[in-house]
């Protein structure tokens, strides 16, 4: 197909440097006194949504022990392969994550491990402000998602789609 | 014929003329104030710079050092970029490299010893001028000193062996050597309203008309404002510096306090040229409708009162300065070539000749009617109904409709016949659709 160039014949009147300088700069001097949407950040935050799906957290019993069975199926659904599990059981027959780490680094937060958990026991968080100074301390081993206390995310309700 | 104004041109020496020793104590206390207060609105017109285009963007600017106005974040800069590391690539020409930051910084603070920024102080040990070097060719000195400021950026770009660097040096020195001339043609209506080449002379001849130069010379504070953003690289005419093409241009090898005298002379010329702007178009330091604190020397009070006067000019200079480069886009480089030659150039000269017809005819006339004498009020009222036709003639008939660049331009249609054949004779070459 060969190219044509179009030439757009503009009207006489919209063709002016002085004029269209002006209009703007009229335009940008009226932003100057407009109020300011900065978040000035460390002092305030932005409100996050109820299904922010942040940092992990591991809900644990009364008891202070972790809701996880070790069932498997959270590693087996994580779509980047970030969940490490290794189940245990014991004398009554219980079986119980005997390593449970989450590479935080590696996870997309899809939240796909909240919603296959039969036992309510991993969540996503409503939390975002993950610092460290090695990628190893990225790897959250199961003491320190249970110790986690931000709240955890909501899961999308279709009845209330809008999370309202 | 000859009007009296041609033999003011020799410069008076203020009568009663200093001692020799508080001449040279006024002289030096006027060097460091002037020179303190350079530095120190240089410094605060960085921090002015991020708060503008931070306020016109809808952010709020730097506001963690020093209060909520961020007043001591140029401090804060300064000694970041005197502690940090500097650089020494190991490929440029060390010399030029080194000699190049200072031939940017010295010709910007050179111009701003003749500019005068306040009235003359009648003091008890004489009179003293708000001027640290009244040149009698204070305007010509400056026209001389600002172009070599070119030096320093085409130096820098060239000693860098740097592709980038050599290219922003490259187009600076065409660019400031093209918007030279036009600066240079769009002063000279103002020389010769005012019959004289010394600043204070063009500040008196403004009082005296009882109007700005702005309203008498509309359209050469016009072509000289444009001219002033591309002789000292601001946007819309930064191409030296053109981060999108050429990384930092001229600049780009430079590091620690190196790299930020670029900067600061680059402010530096812009305080100048603001200065500039408001002596030759907006009547300097003159106190409006007065006309008494130009025939002498004045009180300390007057005094200070026209050097807030000047200030408060060359501030909304600069503020405009800054608004400007928050406001337009670049030129690309061809438009901004075709502007300097083919739209300012040919203006400047056709505004010389239209301005001289008419003060040869004032004067003409001014010799047998006393009224219309040169610096009086009706011959300022005669070149301010001359400059409106002007003014409405350039900007509502010439800026209508006419494109700088023949890029843009609207085609006719056979241009547009023209272009369509030799795109339909070419078609066979190229792809068909769905290849």
């Amino acid at each position: 197909m060969a190219i044509n160039v179009k030439v757009l014949a503009r009207p006489v009147e919209e063709v002016s440097y002085v004029r269209a300088t002006i209009k703007g700069m009229a335009r940008t001097l009226s932003h100057l006194f407009k109020e300011k949407v900065t978040t000035q950040y460390p002092e305030q935050k932005e409100e996050i949504s109820r299904r922010w799906r942040g940092t992990h957290r591991m809900l644990t019993t009364e008891t202070g022990k972790a809701k996880c069975v070790a069932c498997g199926l959270c590693p087996t659904v994580c779509p980047s392969n970030c969940i490490k599990l290794v189940p245990g059981e014991d004398e009554q027959g219980n079986r119980y994550p005997l390593v449970f780490e989450i590479d935080e680094f590696r996870c997309i937060f899809c939240g796909y491990c909240q919603e296959v958990c039969p036992e309510e026991a991993i969540h996503v968080g409503r939390h975002y402000e993950n610092s460290e100074y090695s990628r190893e301390g990225f790897v959250y081993d199961l003491e320190r998602l249970t110790a986690q206390t931000h709240p955890v995310s909501e899961m999308w309700d279709p009845a209330d789609p809008k999370g309202e | 014929m000859i009007p009296s104004s041609v033999f003011a041109a020799v410069h008076v020496v203020p009568d009663p003329p200093l001692d020799w020793w508080p001449f040279i104590i006024s002289t030096v206390i006027k060097m460091i104030v002037v020179f303190t207060v350079y530095m120190v609105g240089v410094a605060m017109l960085t921090l002015a710079e991020r708060k503008i285009s931070a306020w016109i963007q809808g952010r709020l600017g730097p506001n963690r050092v020093g209060g909520k106005l961020g007043l001591l974040q140029p401090a804060a800069d300064g000694v970041k970029n005197i502690m940090k590391e500097e650089t020494l690539p190991g490929h440029v020409n060390k010399p030029i490299f080194t000699l190049a930051p200072m031939l940017a910084f010295i010709p910007a603070l050179m111009a701003a010893a003749v500019i005068p920024f306040g009235a003359t102080w009648d003091s008890r040990w004489g009179r003293i001028p708000m001027v640290i070097a009244d040149l009698p060719v204070g305007f010509l000195f400056i026209l001389a000193i600002t172009s070599l400021g070119v030096y320093g950026i085409v130096l820098a770009g060239w000693s860098s062996n740097n592709k980038y660097a050599l290219l922003g040096g490259l187009r600076s020195s065409a660019q400031m050597i093209s918007y030279e001339v036009a600066m240079g043609m769009s002063l000279i209506p103002v020389l010769l309203l005012a019959g004289n080449v010394t600043l204070n002379e063009i500040v008196d001849q403004q009082a005296n008309m009882y109007t700005w130069n702005v309203l008498t010379l509309t359209i050469s504070f016009f072509i000289f404002m444009v001219a002033a953003f591309a002789e000292t690289n601001r946007l819309p005419f930064d191409l030296p510096e053109a981060e999108s093409e050429l990384i930092a241009g001229y600049h780009t090898e430079y590091s620690a306090m190196k790299f930020s005298m670029f900067p600061i002379s680059e402010y530096a010329n812009m305080a100048t040229s603001s200065a500039l702007m408001a002596t030759l178009f907006f009547g300097g330091w003159n106190i409006p409708f007065m006309t008494r604190d130009n025939s002498g020397g004045v009180g300390l009070l007057l005094v200070l009162l026209s050097i807030a006067i000047f200030a408060v000019k060359t501030g909304f200079f600069l503020f405009v300065f800054i608004w400007i480069r928050w406001t337009l886009p670049r030129f690309r480089y061809d438009q901004l070539m075709s502007l300097g030659w083919k739209t300012m150039l040919p203006l400047a000269l056709a505004y010389i000749v239209i301005i001289a017809a008419t003060i040869l005819a004032l004067d003409y006339f001014g010799s047998t009617q006393p009224w219309l004498q040169r610096s009086s009020a009706w011959y300022g009222v005669v070149m301010l109904g001359v400059n409106i036709v002007l003014a409405f003639i350039v900007f509502f008939i010439l800026d209508r409709g006419r494109i700088i660049s023949p890029a843009y331009g609207r085609a006719t249609p056979q241009q547009i016949a023209r272009l369509r054949a030799v795109t339909a004779a070419r078609s066979h070459l190229s792809p068909q659709s769905g290849d």
